[in-house]
């Protein structure tokens, strides 16, 4: 049955942390698929994996963190962002990715998305859009579409949805594109391109969920809604961004849509600080005394 | 002589029919077999037709297959270990 | 290992508790910071946003605390001695965060300037009633440390400590100041670096691969890697294994939140900072801290001057309890005073502790201003009857 060769190897294989593998996941969650284009970034752009932190928060999508063989941070919900700010700053030379769900960065974690784009924070942010709270259990999220059923929106959501990619684009992200799972060879490119890039990227990944998503609004299963993606897809790079707006139904825009140049956080500091700024040198170490003297 | 060929690790499969569907040259099909956990891994119903793009890897939402190039002896290419 | 020469403003100092507790986080070797501004804590952050840059340092400022309270946690996970500061409001918001310091063990400070609450309460007036909050605040259960400071010296002093053992235990560190306290100017005297001693970050020497993230250490303290230097840490707020992965049941959840408690407790009698006077023979004993052990300075001078054998113990760490202390102290007297400016909070664990063995007498004040020396008077008098 199986064709196994023992001198081959995924080459993702040496990006995950196999003793984790099976992942969580559901069959045929998206996730795990984006995972594949962005392993397969990395090491095309021959990313110094042990200068490259992996920031997530709570949910479905905030387990890659934990199963990349990279330096792992999962954070608490929403918070991803900030965290991923604070070692960004505490070493620049660090490549810092935040990967999460759409619930996590752009509900509970909504303004920390927006402030991070407007500071121009040199971090990429990709999140997986399932369009739903999938973790616990199929609620709805800013980003549910229209009037989706879910388990907290049995007569479909009252409330539009959040357009990611323009709310970013406003903020000031200085690279912003969305893919599908679908797009496997595009959303790696993408990712590349952005791995190469400094500033705030974001990158918009939507996903099937067939276990919440596609269940409760009657879309079948992972396979279809993969086609799904397929037949609704509009590549459009430069699209304007408030172009991008997604429906249950319609067509779904994808594409890189903004590709700036902006000075990033730490640039603009270094610059505005001017002689204010010091490289500043660690300490030379003089001797590692046994603890503290609690007289100090 | 194919040019490619896939390595499937039955056990991670979770039969999503994502390579079977996505394969450009519909070289696999879902077996009808099982795994431990109960999910029809795929197998190769037209090797002779793989080309070795990994497609189908890039889809595996479970890590559990990959293609690759063969040279023309049949020896593996490229991402040996 | 001693402080940075470079970070240190020795000297005599005329400044306030905010402008001290941030020279006390630069010596101790802080250079990071990240916070929103809250009165009366602002001070601090203003300060360090001036300073840090020319020592390599930088404070940002966030969104909001609860971005303020992670983003100090990523900054010690890429390697440096970070901080929060913030006053009621703003803690109620750090909460989850204190929660996820104790669990991934980061070690971080987070300074409280108390002011009067609930709510936005009373934004530029004192009180003591986050103390519970500090201890209790997060969900789940964990251990912290909390000092409390009752000079701006002591806001330089206490402020090293706090980051040493922050650095020491891995926990969460709550330096609770007040607004008396914080907005209060008088001499501040900043030693040279030399003499001032630094517990260093405990990395592991061992190489990646033969390092697990949350080994245990002989005091149960486990070794720290930091992002960037090849040990692929795997840092979780899920109760975790050893080796930091996510290990959902009872088994790893009972080894891992009995050692976040157990770290500190088996360190107990070392962490208790007391300041003591007269306790021998003493009929009564206020125990205080914070401002509070000031305004009964007063109280206790008068009660002596009629006769009455009063002593005095003030809490300088007030998480852990000291509770050993406590016990043996209620054994030998009538009664232990407790003025707080709050409701009664930390009176609940002096209770606690007497276990009836003496009265226990709250003074309590809703806060905004400090105690009526009177009434300290008053319960140090019932006490003695
Ligand atoms: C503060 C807080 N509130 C709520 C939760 C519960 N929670 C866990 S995951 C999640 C939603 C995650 O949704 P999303 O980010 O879209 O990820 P997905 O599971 O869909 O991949 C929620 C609400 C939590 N962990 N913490
Ligand atoms: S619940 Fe949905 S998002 Fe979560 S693993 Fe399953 S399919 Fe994926
Ligand atoms: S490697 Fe390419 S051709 Fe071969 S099975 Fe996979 S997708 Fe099909
Ligand atoms: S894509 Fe992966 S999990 Fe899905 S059927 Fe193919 S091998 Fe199995
Ligand atoms: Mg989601």
């Amino acid at each position: 049955m199986s064709t196994t060769d023992l001198h081959v190897h995924n080459p993702v294989e040496e990006l995950l942390r196999q003793d984790r593998i099976p992942t969580i996941w559901c069959p045929g969650c998206g996730i795990g698929t984006s995972v594949n284009s962005f392993a397969h970034a990395l090491l095309k752009q021959n990313i110094d994996l042990d200068k490259t932190a992996i920031v997530s928060g709570i949910g479905c999508s905030g387990r890659v963190s934990g199963y990349m063989n990279l330096d792992s941070f999962h954070t608490t919900h929403g918070r991803a962002i900030p965290f991923a700010t604070g070692l960004k700053l505490a070493r620049p030379e660090l490549n810092v990715i935040v990967y999460s769900g759409d619930g996590d960065l752009a509900s509970i974690g909504g303004n920390h998305l927006i402030h991070a784009a407007r500071r121009n924070m040199d971090i990429l942010v990709v999140c997986i859009n399932n369009m739903i709270y999938a973790m616990t259990g199929g609620q709805a999220a800013a980003t549910t579409p229209g009037s989706s059923l879910s388990t907290t929106t049995p007569y479909g959501a009252f409330e539009p949805e959040l357009n990611l990619v323009q709310l970013v684009d406003a903020a000031g992200a200085c690279f912003v594109a969305r893919w599908t799972a679908y797009h496997v060879v595009q959303l790696e490119r993408t990712l590349e391109k952005a791995l190469r890039k400094k500033g705030f990227r974001f990158i918009e990944v939507l996903s099937p969920c067939p276990t919440y998503f596609q269940r409760k609004n009657n879309m079948g299963d992972a396979l279809q809604a993969m086609l799904d993606y397929k037949k609704r897809s509009k590549i459009q790079h430069g699209c304007p961004t408030w172009e991008t707006a997604l429906t249950p139904s319609g067509p779904i825009i994808v594409g890189e849509f903004v590709d700036r140049e902006r000075e990033d956080y730490l640039t603009r500091m270094r610059k505005q600080l001017g002689p204010h700024y010091s490289e500043f040198p660690a300490q030379q170490e003089e001797h590692v005394s046994e603890g503290c003297s609690r007289e100090c | 002589m194919p040019k490619g060929t896939v390595a499937i690790t039955a056990e991670r499969c979770k039969g999503c029919g994502f390579c079977v569907e996505f394969c450009p040259t519909h070289v696999l099909e879902l077996s009808s077999a099982f795994n431990a956990k109960g999910y029809h891994p795929p197998h190769m119903i037209a090797p002779e037709k793989c080309s070795g793009c990994n497609l189908c890897g890039m889809y595996c939402p479970d890590f559990a297959i990959f293609g690759f190039r063969l040279a023309a002896n049949g020896e593996s290419k490229g991402a040996t270990k | 290992m001693h402080a940075d020469p470079r970070t240190v403003l020795t000297g005599t100092h005329f400044i306030n508790g905010d402008a001290a507790c941030c020279e006390g986080a630069l010596a101790a070797g802080a250079r990071y910071a990240a916070g929103y501004p809250i009165t009366p804590s602002t001070e601090i952050v203003e300060r360090f946003a001036a300073r840090a840059p020319e020592v390599g340092g930088l404070f940002i400022q966030m969104e909001d605390e609860i971005a303020s309270s992670i983003a100090i946690q990523g900054m010690v996970w890429g390697g440096q001695k970070a901080f929060t500061v913030t006053s009621g409001p703003g803690f109620s918001l750090m909460m989850e965060h204190i929660g996820l310091a104790a669990m991934t063990e980061t070690p971080v400070v987070f300074v409280d300037v108390q002011r009067g609450g609930p709510s936005t309460g009373l934004p530029t007036l004192p009180s003591q009633s986050d103390m519970m909050q500090a201890r209790f605040g997060s969900h789940g259960d964990y251990a912290v440390i909390a000092l409390s400071p009752n000079s701006p010296q002591e806001c330089f002093d206490l402020a090293i400590q706090a980051f040493n053992l922050a650095e020491e235990f891995r926990v969460p560190v709550m330096f609770m100041m007040d607004e008396c306290v914080g907005h209060m100017t008088e001499k501040v005297v900043i030693p040279p670096a030399d003499q001032i001693e630094i517990y260093p970050r405990r990395h592991t020497q061992k190489p990646p691969g033969e390092f697990r993230l949350y080994e245990p250490g002989p005091d149960l303290v486990p070794e720290m890697a930091h992002a960037g230097e090849g040990y692929k840490v795997y840092v979780t707020g899920l109760t975790h294994d050893r080796r930091g992965y996510p290990s959902l049941n009872p088994a790893t959840q009972k080894e891992l939140v009995t050692r976040l408690f157990e770290k500190i407790r088996r360190a107990a009698d070392r962490l208790v900072m007391v300041e003591s006077d007269q306790l021998e023979g003493a009929d009564v004993v206020v125990v205080s801290y914070g401002i509070t052990s000031r305004v009964a300075q007063r109280a206790v001078h008068a009660a002596r001057a009629k006769g009455i054998k009063v002593g005095t113990l003030r809490l300088i760490c007030v998480w852990p309890f000291p509770e050993k202390l406590i016990r043996e102290l209620a054994s030998k007297v009538k009664a232990l005073v407790m003025p707080e400016l709050n409701m009664g909070q930390v009176v609940i664990e002096l209770e606690r502790c007497a276990a009836g063995q003496c009265q226990v007498i709250s003074v309590p004040h809703a806060g905004g201003t400090v105690h009526d020396p009177a009434e300290i008077l008053q319960a140090i008098e019932r006490g003695a009857q």
